[in-house]
């Protein structure tokens, strides 16, 4: 009981002004911010493999593959944020089998599952199969096996059997589109609905939610397009590169229109939220806020990416600035997330007063557990790109 | 049918399939008796050792202070608010095993002047200038009958 105290005077010791007991700790930490994000960057990659495959922005071909694999990658870890967060990993599978017909949540897991298992695995699949097939013959031992698997024992690699592929894979990617934007809307729909929480409680919430995901997506495969050429030491199609940055600039517009007619939306009614709001913004949210999410996340990348619009710039600094702009805009959306997700616990739902955040190196819920999850997409891309390499894809065409 | 497509609609068979036969395994037995929840977690809840006491436990007993709190500002808090858990009290009533706290740092959890506080749901005194001469509240406040004794 004495522990009990000790840490409820710690916590009490944060708090400035009057809040309800239940405000003074929060609830969803950094494991919550972390997977609104994650699955942005799902989202995003995949709304930028879809414009090479539906609308035919062919120039974007190279990061095809690359940005499915990505989109892949992400996805298979974004869950794990929230069950690592909820903290009872055996238990995880029952909101799948029971499910409550009521909660948000609940029904997320099956879009979740739609989206991973007839969206995202069946277009990478159907694009790889003449590449299973082809492999599966090219390789010995337990390669060949592996291959054999994936390609569910098909054999077929007639010009007629690949145009089916093809034909399947365009169906899947035009169910794809409304099923990416339905997983990252949901996700900001989650939020926008809680009608207690005047930070979240609004219906422009799921947009931006999927812009901002757009924006992200694009950003990591524009970076990651440029390392993985690095890495293989192969020159950077400067078209391709050039087209998703302009892209990036659309996505940055809209993006950046949506979260500021939001706030503005809210500065004009000045509700009577609107105090408190004014508050936590200028003070507890200063930097990530307005440095980190709106300067560097949104207004210099603009600046960056639109000056290559206008001016003509040389190769070099190009690349420079993309990748610089690039992480900014990693570093921003991330940063956004934060101000939702912690930003929305930080204030009294009596408006009267404030907690404090403090994040935990170590622990289930500390800065070591996120940059895990954090990097394991990463691992499992790598492995990816190994298993399915989009360069040998190429050679073989 | 082509062979992808067969596969693919096995593929998706199977695992749709595996799904209800795990789902099956897997629900427990007394889930849906009562509602959208395992029945005997139920019994398992009510097993567990009580700690908190109601506050009609601690009218069965103090009646007296039942019909005094009646019409009192106070009548809407909880008993707990002030005095503790209480179970162990409504087991076995001494007069040590219940919180009886009354200085002026207890008051002043919810009567300290405070700017954000609203005024018009609690009562507010600047504990460090209110007749300092009294170290209890109690010497004039009858937390069970507010005004009583006062003007």
């Amino acid at each position: 009981m004495e522990d009990h105290y000790q840490h409820l005077y710690e916590m009490l010791s944060q708090v400035e002004g009057y809040i309800y007991p239940n405000e003074i700790e929060l609830q969803w930490g950094i494991l919550i911010v972390l997977y609104p994000y994650l699955t942005g960057l799902v989202a995003g990659a995949f709304i930028l493999a879809s414009l090479e495959r539906v609308f035919k922005i062919k120039v974007l071909g190279p990061t095809y593959q690359l940005a499915l694999i990505t989109a892949l990658s992400f996805l298979i870890v974004a869950p794990f944020t929230l069950i690592s967060h909820l903290g009872q990993p055996l238990r995880a599978y029952e909101i799948m089998i029971t499910p409550n017909g009521t909660s948000a949540m609940a029904i997320f897991g099956f879009i979740y599952l739609w989206y991973l298992l007839a969206v995202l695995n069946l277009e990478i699949w159907l694009d790889y199969r003449r590449d299973f097939v082809i492999w599966a013959k090219e390789k010995k031992g337990f390669m060949r096996g592996v291959y054999k698997v994936l390609s569910l024992g098909t054999s077929d690699i007639s010009p007629k059997a690949v145009k089916l592929d093809d034909r399947l894979g365009y169906i899947i990617t035009v169910i794809g589109i409304p099923s990416a934007f339905l997983l990252h809307g949901y996700v900001g729909f989650i939020f926008g609905s809680i009608k207690a929480n005047p930070w979240w409680s609004t219906v422009l919430m799921p947009v931006i939610f999927i812009f901002s995901a757009m924006v992200s997506g694009i950003a990591l495969i524009m970076i990651l397009y440029m390392v993985v050429s690095f890495l293989r030491k192969v020159k950077i199609d400067m078209a391709c590169l050039d087209t998703i940055a302009k892209y990036l600039f659309y996505m940055l517009i809209l993006d950046f229109t949506l979260e500021s007619l939001d706030q503005v939306h809210r500065i004009y009614e000045a509700e009577e939220s609107f105090d408190i709001l004014n508050v936590l913004v200028n003070g507890r949210l200063n930097i990530t806020l307005f440095i980190f999410q709106i300067f560097s996340g949104m207004i210099i990348p603009l600046i960056g990416i639109g000056a290559i619009q206008l001016f003509k710039v040389r190769e070099q600094v190009r690349k420079i600035i993309y990748l610089l702009t690039g992480v900014m805009v990693l570093v921003g959306i991330f940063f956004m997330r934060w101000n939702v997700v912690i930003g929305g616990q930080l204030f009294s739902k009596g408006f009267h007063g404030f907690t404090n955040f403090k994040l935990g190196l170590v622990g289930s819920e500390g800065l070591f557990m996120a940059i895990m999850w954090m990097v394991l997409p990463f691992v499992i891309l790598a492995f990816l790109l190994w298993l399915l390499p989009p360069w040998k894809k190429e050679e073989a065409a | 049918m082509p062979a992808q497509i067969n596969r693919i609609l096995l593929l998706f068979t199977a695992f749709i399939g595996l799904f209800l036969v795990v789902r099956h395994f897997l629900i427990p037995e007394t889930f849906g008796q009562y509602g959208h929840y395992r029945g005997a977690s139920l019994d398992d809840i009510s097993s567990r050792e009580m700690v908190f006491a109601d506050k009609e436990d601690c009218f069965a007993c103090h009646d007296d202070i039942m019909e005094i709190l009646e019409n009192e500002m106070h009548a809407g808090l909880s008993c707990l608010i002030c005095h503790g858990p209480g179970r162990e009290h409504v087991d076995d009533p001494q007069l040590g095993n219940i919180n009886k706290e009354s200085g002026r740092e207890f008051c002043g959890r919810c009567h300290d002047i405070h700017p954000s506080r609203p005024l018009d749901v609690v009562n507010q005194v600047d504990i460090k200038t209110h007749h300092t001469e009294k170290t209890n509240c109690i010497e004039c406040h009858n937390p069970h009958a507010l005004w009583e004794g006062m003007e």
